[in-house]
């Protein structure tokens, strides 16, 4: 009985969860990366007591790998000698985090997975609990096998309607964002329902979740249903059955209904993610760097999204123009489908799949004075390189047609009818 | 006693510390260049015992300890906050960086001298007389700040021992 937050809490421990309640869980994985692993590594030896379960312990080089300097090899160096001497077996240097850890199945419904990135909401698309963490705290988790939680009071966001052309699911989540706040969600769960999340495939439901981290929720939540299943059966190692996780007689803390049919193309306007504005008032605004890519936006079908648009054209000719896939298995299908070629042709620039130029560590930085428009899910001052640059968020469609004419262009202008 | 370095709103943690500085989790090393792209002379001339204050949500973004770190390494005494972001709460409390929450904000200017006291709370504007008390924390989380962090709590208890 409750939200979907006490729902699976209540599964977890045996007995009705209510939010309020200070809670101590296993954590059925503890995620980290080559940025967050080394504290993590850090802690756990200075407590020094075994690893409770190795099998739980995930760990992703994507941050920046290959390492782009001495001082990152070195680190990665010592992340592999720990998983070495550990014998640590979920090792994987095939993309972004959070879209491996969907592909390879460790993301099903009901779970309990603490990650040391706070994009980690990502995995509540799936009806698991995915919660940004601290390294030390993931560490002290792999040997305690637990952790503790206050379950959270939930906001529930209801979405009702459909998209007009041009719009996605980003650009909905960019308007949540401009509603709610950068600070509108904290501590909370948020869940994401409606008939336009029902009619949503996993890709465009993913950012719900991913993007909850912006409006500082602790972990964002989409009930379980037939596209949940059938996705986690067809797209992933993940094994079931699969627990149909739904809210049940929730009570929630504040409730929220938008209409998303009058929602226009949306960008999140330099400094911060709640500056949203329909993308007509930024149009014209000249672009230095297109970035699509992401644990946002970096999924096959986004990518394919921008070839559509941007096939038989040229990029803009002073305009950077970058698309780096979620993963080694986005990338094939690029390849396969035809979607290398395309891109190729336009004149844009196949980085490493991983998160690259999102966090300013290599592969994509901007110049003092530069202007990006992006698919990632934040756009803080010195993001990207330079606290002098400018970071614009938006839809794969939207930076296509920026990425063709060289400044923020509304996509419809290029879409077919 | 310290002196007041004052931050806006939602301060987030790549203001705190921008990635490609986190190569290294050495305190020191980190601390050199925090606040580095908006208040370049914090690291160049914080003192020990220094005091930052900020408004709501400080801590947003990226779950990256180093921020907390980065704070505790320059050797600043606490931060005082309306608000804090919440992985950014959870990794002060465990590393062992003093955070209080209190609204102290309208009523602060940067390089007023504060007297913090850690035990009780207090806060003490020394340049314009006002005082303030911090709200408590709960009493589980007391149990880490007190061993010095969740490391140091680890080494001599059980996860379960904070229940």
């Amino acid at each position: 009985m409750g939200t979907l937050v006490e729902e699976i809490f209540s599964r977890k421990l045996g007995r009705p969860v209510k939010a309020g309640e200070i809670v101590m869980v296993d954590v059925d994985y503890m995620m980290t990366h080559d940025n967050t692993s080394p504290l993590a590594i850090k802690a756990f030896r200075d407590i020094g007591k075994p690893i409770m379960d190795k099998d739980r312990v995930v760990i992703h080089f994507d941050h920046a790998y290959p390492a782009p300097n001495v001082l990152a090899a070195e680190t990665q160096k010592k992340i592999v000698d720990f998983m070495k001497e550990q014998s640590i077996k979920n090792f994987y240097h095939q993309g972004i985090c959070h879209q491996v850890m969907i592909e390879e199945g460790f993301v099903t419904p009901g779970k309990i997975i603490i990650g040391g990135d706070s994009h980690s909401n990502t995995y509540g698309a799936f009806g698991c609990f995915g919660v940004g963490f601290g390294s030390t705290e993931i560490g002290v988790a792999w040997i305690s096998g637990k952790t503790w939680f206050r379950v959270p009071e939930t906001i529930h966001i209801k979405l009702t309607g459909k998209n007009l052309p041009g719009s996605y699911a980003k650009d909905v989540m960019i308007y949540v964002a401009g509603k709610l706040g950068m600070d509108g969600a904290t501590y909370k769960s948020v869940e994401f329902s409606g008939e336009y999340i029902d009619r949503l495939p996993m890709h465009e439901r993913i950012i719900f979740p991913n993007m909850s981290t912006e409006i500082g929720a602790k972990c964002g939540l989409i009930a379980v249903d037939d596209t949940t299943i059938k996705f986690l059966e067809n797209e992933t190692k993940a094994e079931g059955p699969f627990e149909k996780i739904v809210p049940v007689n929730p009570r929630y803390e504040r409730e929220i209904e938008i209409n998303v049919d009058e929602i226009e193309p949306q960008v999140a306007c330099h400094p911060d993610v709640d500056n949203a504005r329909p993308l007509k008032d930024v149009e014209g605004l000249p672009i230095d760097e297109v970035f699509l890519g992401t644990c946002t936006n970096g999924r096959y079908e986004d990518i394919e999204i921008f070839a559509d648009i941007i096939k038989g054209k040229k990029v803009s000719r002073f305009t950077r123009v970058l698309v780096n896939p979620a993963s080694r298995n986005v990338l094939q299908k690029m390849i396969d489908k035809g979607l290398v070629k395309i891109l190729q042709d336009a004149g844009v620039t196949i980085g490493v799949t991983g998160c690259g130029a999102c966090i300013g560590r290599h592969a994509g930085l901007l110049a003092p004075g530069e202007k990006a428009f992006t698919t990632m899910n934040r756009n803080f001052v010195g993001r990207m390189g330079s606290a002098e640059a400018e970071i614009y968020l938006g839809s794969p469609a939207a930076a296509a047609a920026t990425a063709i004419e060289g400044k923020i262009t509304d996509p419809r202008k290029y879409m077919r009818a | 006693m310290g002196k007041v370095w004052k931050f806006g709103h939602n301060v987030n943690t790549d203001v705190i510390i921008p990635a490609r500085y986190n190569i290294t989790i050495d305190e020191k090393e980190l601390a050199k260049n925090v606040f580095c792209e908006v208040k370049p002379d914090y690291a160049k001339t914080v003192n020990p015992g220094d005091v930052i204050v900020a408004g709501d949500n400080f801590g947003c973004g990226s779950s990256r300890e180093h921020a907390p770190i980065a704070i505790k390494g320059s050797g600043a005494k606490c931060i005082i906050a309306k608000s804090y972001a919440r992985i950014f709460f959870r990794n002060a409390i465990n590393i062992g960086l003093p955070i209080l929450e209190c609204d102290v904000y309208d009523d602060v200017q940067e390089g007023d001298e504060f007297d913090v006291n850690l035990e009780t709370g207090i806060i003490r504007n020394i340049t314009n007389g006002k005082e303030f008390q911090a709200k408590p924390l709960p009493e589980f989380v007391l149990k880490i700040v007190n061993a010095g962090g969740i490391v140091n709590f680890l080494k001599s208890h059980n996860i379960e021992e904070l229940q």
